[in-house]
């Protein structure tokens, strides 16, 4: 099919037909959704037609929804027939924070060749809002920021039948927040307690749970609790008991976890998550409830807790393995489970391994903390500074052209006499990397002052052809 | 009395100090610099694993720490094991770090937000018990956190080191403040080594151990990390050529 073909997705009720789905070609056309099939086709000429499959919408979206429950968030449910609504408290500094979150999100989802929008809001009804009726791609809601943010938006969004929508804008109300102005009891009497009910949903004022989506292959283990719970030590006993049942049944399928998600039920119909992901998997009953146990001061018990779910979302094949005893070979230290406690609390866990390239910030690479062990380190030609600015500094110079040290230098207003130096190493820029460096060149020295403080400095340019740099000195790192 | 009964009653009593301090059993394991002078200076013969150590720059050094964190890693390669390593400002340039002789593959990077959460950090990979070292890099160390630090160590036998870094030069004067700490040193830079030709020499170090428990605070002029993580002792220079420049700085 071409790609600049019209193409839209037409509905059936009854004999009537019509538009209910334009892509941006179409659009361009002039075809508006809701507009009569054979209307379109008069208007615009070779437009692809494609009877609408309600059903396999339903389905496509709810993979998206599993996708997205393993990948983001424990709580994720279908919103309505075109979208999905999840629940990114306690899940979201796993992708570091909500904004990074959704707009990752995004980008996943362009990859894959589809459009999102996405939101972060307070409720499920502001979220619902904004990402229908903005044009951003995301949007995070700051705190509290919900009434700010919605009050000028079309009351379409507030997910009412069309029936009141019309009414309400014969009516001449237009916006939320013309809406949200008017008394309440009028409106309830003539249009029932809905338009009252998806308002304060809206604002938060009324709870909205999100009843979150579950496959039936999700290994799960739950308890109702008679009387609600809420001291630390009660839930974290109930949490222990729990994460034992989990991991039996995920020793009888041979599995081991490597994201889990314990779901809080409390006694207001409100719902709290607690996400734990490892690095590797793991069937280790104390080392998982020790992950979930660590995070209770989070959890807000309210009036009670009522039920208390967990779930291991991501699994994978584990096999016992035999190890060898302590006297044969040197017991290896496994560090995983400090990885996976630090990595949980929103901690950055890296580990560095050398890159080739000359220029000193490309050197060094960040590596999964519990990645392969590579053996491999830098080649220690030269002295390098254990302190590295991230911007090296200019510097005021008097110095020799074109290849002595500096004699005198002034950094961060103080002057140096130079006392020793060596150098210079010359680095030169690394044309495959930015076709601008091909002719760059920087001539390192290593400049000690009088009171032994040594500096890593550097020249822009070999000191003679200007095309090589802009013969200005840096400060880039200090030796210990 | 004689000198050397006068030792043996002082030996007596400090094992029965170390008796009621709980810490008998781990006494004994220390990591040696390998320096003759500052191993009989530290009581058991070298920094005892099981403990905090508090390592400050002196001079600029208290702001960018560069000569600490050096020390602090060549004490880390010298052990064996995994290491972790948490920080706030990710500055550190790890070539200098593997040229003192610890390996990328033995450390374990942990960089939080905030100050706390590299305490938390250090008392979590201290209490894990797997590790040979643990380093943090740290502005403040208020003495509730420092007890805290120093009773993980000692529960687990791993080594606790504390890199101090101010934001200010001025900030410095806080490392006068009493800590749990087993050791307390402070490394200057000092100029290097001569070489019979022009260019800088080995870097030498001033390290001042400000406190010890159980033993008394002494300085030693070294010769920095050679690519093991060892030290070298060098001879105190008779004339220095003029130390009241960096003397006049550290004060500050």
């Amino acid at each position: 099919m071409p790609v600049d073909q019209p193409l839209v997705v037409i509905s059936k009720s009854g004999s009537k037909r019509w538009v209910s789905a334009a892509d941006t070609a179409a659009r361009k056309l002039g075809l508006k959704l809701g507009m009569p099939a054979s209307k379109a086709q008069a208007v615009v000429a070779n437009l692809k037609m494609i009877d609408a499959d309600p059903a396999a919408d339903a389905a496509a979206l709810e993979r998206l929804a599993l996708w997205a429950l393993r990948q983001y968030s424990p709580v994720v449910a279908v919103d309505g027939t075109d979208g999905i609504v999840m629940d990114t408290e306690g899940a979201d500094h796993l992708q570091g924070g909500e904004a990074l979150l959704i707009s990752g999100l995004v980008n996943g989802l362009r990859g894959r060749g589809l459009t999102a929008r996405a939101a972060v809001a307070d409720t499920w009804g502001a979220a619902h809002a904004i990402t229908r009726m903005t044009s951003a791609e995301t949007t995070v809601v700051p705190v509290g920021g919900v009434a700010k943010a919605v009050t000028r938006l079309p009351i379409h969004c507030l997910r009412l039948v069309p029936d009141t929508i019309h009414g309400l804008r014969v009516m001449g109300v237009e916006t939320v927040g013309e809406l949200s102005a008017m008394p309440r009891a009028p409106l309830t009497l003539r249009y029932g307690p809905e338009v009252g009910r998806r308002l304060d949903q809206l604002f938060g004022r009324m709870a909205e749970p999100i009843e979150p989506l579950r496959t039936p292959e999700l290994v799960e283990a739950a308890r109702n609790f008679q009387e609600p719970i809420g001291a630390a030590e009660t839930i974290a006993k109930y949490v222990r008991r729990l994460v034992g049942e989990l991991t039996s049944k995920l020793e009888t399928r041979g599995l081991g976890v490597r994201r889990s998600d314990l779901v809080i039920h409390r006694v207001d119909n409100t719902r709290q998550c607690i996400r734990a992901g490892l690095a590797k998997p793991v069937r280790d009953p104390a080392r998982l409830s020790k992950l979930l146990c660590d995070r209770i001061e989070k959890i807000d018990p309210g009036f009670g807790i009522e039920r208390l779910v967990l779930v291991a979302l991501i699994v994978e094949p584990l096999e016992e393995r035999q190890v060898a005893s302590s006297l044969i070979e040197e017991l290896v230290v496994d560090v995983t489970p400090l990885v996976d406690i630090l990595g949980n609390r929103g901690q950055r866990l890296y580990r560095v391994t050398p890159v080739a390239s000359d220029v000193p910030e490309r050197s060094v690479m960040r590596i999964g903390p519990t990645a392969d062990e590579t053996g491999a380190t830098w080649a220690a030609k030269w002295p390098r500074p254990s302190r590295l600015l991230s911007n090296p500094e200019r510097i005021d110079v008097t110095a020799l052209l074109p290849d002595q040290p500096p004699a005198v230098f002034t950094w961060r207003g103080k002057r140096r006499r130079v006392k020793r130096a060596d150098g210079p190493e010359r680095i030169f820029g690394e044309w495959w990397v930015r076709p601008r460096e091909h002719a760059a060149v920087r001539d390192y020295f290593v400049v000690e002052d009088e009171a032994g403080e040594r500096y890593w400095v550097y020249r822009a340019g070999d000191g003679v052809d200007t095309d090589t740099g802009s013969h200005l000195w840096f400060l880039h790192g200090v030796f210990g | 009395m004689s000198r050397a009964h006068n030792r043996r009653v002082i030996e007596k009593l400090r094992e029965r100090i170390a008796h009621l301090e709980g810490s008998v059993a781990k006494k004994a394991i220390v990591l040696p610099f390998g320096v003759r002078e500052m191993d009989e200076w530290l009581p058991g013969g070298g920094l005892p694993y099981g403990a905090l150590h508090e390592i400050a720059g002196g001079g600029a050094g208290t702001v960018d720490g560069a000569a600490a964190a050096l020390f602090a890693a060549g004490i880390a390669a010298r052990s064996k094991g995994k290491v972790l390593w948490c920080l706030t400002r990710p500055d550190l340039f790890f070539p200098a770090i593997a040229q003192a002789g610890l390996h990328p593959d033995r450390v374990i990077f942990c960089e939080g937000d905030k100050e706390e959460d590299v305490l938390a950090s250090m008392e979590e990979g201290l209490s894990f018990g797997g590790l040979a070292a643990v380093v943090g890099e740290l502005v403040r160390l208020p003495m509730v956190a420092s007890r805290r630090l120093q009773l993980a160590a000692e529960k687990t036998g791993t080594m606790g080191l504390v890199v101090r870094r101010w934001r200010r030069q001025t900030e410095a004067s806080d490392f006068g403040n009493p800590t749990a700490s087993t050791t307390r040193w402070r490394v200057s830079v000092l100029p290097s080594e001569e070489l019979p030709v022009a260019g800088v020499g080995r870097p030498r170090w001033l390290a001042e151990l400000m406190r010890v428990k159980a033993g008394e605070c002494a300085e030693f002029e070294i010769g920095a990390c050679d690519a093991k993580g060892r030290l070298c002792l060098l001879p105190h220079s008779a004339n220095r050529p003029d130390t009241s420049a960096w003397r006049g700085n550290r004060a500050s």
